[in-house]
């Protein structure tokens, strides 16, 4: 609660949390909100300006551009939390073996991780799409494999900063057991900057997501994105405007929340982690 | 420490990064070609469709090297790219590297001219900025700045497009121009260059102004105002040198995140360049080119932090200092 408020006391932490409810509450509801189904298809009224029936307009085959608009929010937050979550538990794993293991084990997982971090994250995700295809499954799965390293890195490096602390060589001492000392002594302590870096990393999931799907590599046609709404709108530019600004909108609407949030949430918990800008 | 850290230190950070880059951009090669492994089914059968003959996709297979055994594979792709061949295109027959080095100068161009416009107008913006804190400029950059990193670029670029090309009708919708036209080709370059540019001017300003704040408070810049100093001098003369330094750090990894947004705006503006030849490669999942491509790129962006990484090391004492105690220091 204390850092709820603490996120609500700055203006920039208040937008981005209302923001991300918005968001969030309208993915969850959408089935309750939404005024028609998202693939409820309406050819007479293609590429409609908003109207009282289409409240923000249609697309090039009549589908209601609110009702898509929030389905695909299911799509965009549902991918970034679940990839998130994969990144952060098998980072967090890799990062304190890391930390623990004998060095040549080491050596092989930084080596692991610098060569994912060696490709721009967009091209690393084009590469792994070229493998595996497109597809919702295949998008978390390579999307992960690109932000696993991150989250890797500074588990490894918080474990390593705790691993000397006098209060771990006591619990050595008194014969605590390696799972005991991994679950409630490092793992606690670590979490702080992870969970910080988690939730930056979750408008930038958003973002490759829908970018992915953009470009026709993400996420499949029938299903509502982000990303592939603003195709069909970009391919249909010329004749309405309306499908990119909504997909547009709405996707910098998430961005921008969870970017706020994040970063007030970062303040709230650690000032210390704060890097300007 | 300091004497002694001269120049053997530099010349031996600079070969263990170089080591380090050269045994990254193997590993990434060997990632590439590893990664044909995991696909489910047979590349090989993908690519040729159901009705193909067993005969068909054995020597297909074989064509592409996909019968060697993974470390054969790396080595044989490694052998001939260093030969200066990235295989051959499967569907048209043409040689990769061909291919590649036609569309790379028109991607280096706009990644080019895209760091040219953030440097130029990012920098002065964030100085303006920083010498008056609080101002309406001030006020206005650290709004827009973090509206413009959080909106994603390929947004950006449509809403470029629309309000410009389509709208206003003030530059063209497609292509890079006719090949010859000097002036055509950059009034074709103009918006997708502030495209990919844009996100970057926010946030090279606010880098800048941050950093020059911090430099603004030294001492040494209190006794340069002390001397009477004129404050425009103390500015461009003192305090702008260092603070452009973390400028440069950036630079590295925006060169990466550059060569990904010019995916997007090579798509958007219908540009030839590796961005748009790799996204229509994995369309038909054509992998030796989408394996040139990505070679390609990784190489730019290893390079690229390399040279950044020196740069750095060269720019600022403090960072050549730090080099020769933390040697394995973490490099990203």
């Amino acid at each position: 609660m204390d850092i709820l408020r603490r996120i609500w006391r700055s203006p920039s932490g208040r937008i981005g949390l209302i923001a991300t409810l918005l968001v969030v509450i309208g993915g969850l509801a959408a089935p309750l909100i939404a005024t028609h189904m998202p693939n409820q298809i309406d050819v007479a009224a293609r590429l409609s300006p908003p109207s009282a029936t289409h409240w923000l307009g249609t697309d090039h085959l009549g589908r209601d551009l609110f009702s898509r608009g929030l389905y695909g929010t299911r799509i965009a937050v549902g991918v970034a939390l679940a990839v998130t979550a994969t990144a952060l538990f098998i980072g967090i794993l890799l990062g304190v073996i890391a930390a623990y293991a004998p060095t040549p084990v080491e050596r092989i997982i930084l080596a692991v991780f610098d060569i994912i971090s060696s490709y721009p994250s967009l091209i690393l995700a084009l590469a792994l799409v070229a493998v595996l295809g497109p597809g919702l499954l295949n998008i978390i799965i390579l999307v992960t494999i690109v932000f696993v390293p991150q989250f890797g890195r500074i588990a490894r490096a918080q474990t390593l900063t705790i691993k000397e602390r006098p209060f771990l060589e006591a619990e050595r001492a008194l014969g605590a057991s390696g799972s005991r000392i991994m679950f409630h002594h490092v793992l606690p302590n670590i979490v702080g900057p992870i969970v910080v870096l988690a939730s930056m990393n979750i408008p930038v999931v958003i973002t490759l997501e829908a970018g992915l799907s953009f470009l026709g590599v993400g996420i499949r046609p029938p299903l509502a994105s982000w990303g592939s709404m603003l195709f069909d709108g970009f391919t249909y530019l010329e004749q309405s405007v309306w499908p990119v600004l909504v997909a547009g909108g709405m996707l910098t609407l998430a961005t921008l929340g969870f970017t706020l949030f994040g970063e007030a949430l970062r303040d709230a918990i650690d000032p210390k982690l704060r890097r300007e800008p | 420490m300091n004497g002694f850290w001269s120049k053997g230190g530099l010349a031996r950070y600079g070969a263990s990064r170089l080591a380090t880059a050269v045994l990254v951009l193997v590993g990434s090669i060997a990632f590439l070609c590893s990664l044909t492994l995991i696909v489910p089914g047979d590349p090989a059968r993908i690519l040729l469709g159901a009705r193909a003959t067993p005969e068909l996709v054995e020597s297909f297979r074989q064509q592409m090297g996909l019968d060697l055994p993974l470390y054969e594979r790396v080595f044989v792709f490694f052998k001939h790219a260093l030969q200066g061949d990235l295989g051959t295109d499967v569907i048209s027959g043409r040689s990769v590297t061909d291919m590649v080095l036609a569309a790379l100068p028109n991607t280096i161009l706009l990644a080019v001219s895209a760091i040219g416009l953030a440097v130029l107008i990012g920098i002065p913006i964030g100085c303006y900025a920083a010498v008056r804190p609080g101002s309406l400029l001030d006020q206005a950059l650290a709004v827009l700045s973090v509206g413009l990193v959080a909106t994603p670029s390929y947004v950006v670029a449509i809403l470029l497009l629309y309000f410009f090309s389509v709208w206003l009708g003030w530059f063209p919708v497609l292509g890079a121009g006719e090949p010859g036209n000097f002036l055509d080709q950059l009034h074709h370059l103009v918006l997708p260059a502030i495209a990919l540019a844009v996100g970057w001017i926010g946030y090279i300003a606010r880098l800048v102004r941050s950093s020059l704040l911090e430099v603004l408070s030294e001492p040494y810049i209190r006794t340069a105002r002390a001397y009477g100093q004129p404050e425009r001098r103390i500015v461009m003369k003192y305090a702008l040198k260092l603070a452009c330094i973390p400028t440069v750090a950036i630079l590295g990894v925006g060169i990466g995140e550059l060569m990904g947004g010019a995916v997007f705006v090579e798509v958007i503006f219908n540009r030839p360049g590796l961005g748009s030849l790799v996204i229509d490669a994995i369309r038909v999942r054509n992998y030796p080119v989408v394996q040139g491509c990505i070679l390609i790129i990784v190489a730019i962006f290893v390079l690229t932090n390399l040279l950044v990484d020196f740069a750095y090391a060269w720019l600022d004492p403090r960072v050549r200092e730090n080099l020769g105690r933390a040697r394995n220091g973490g490099g990203a």
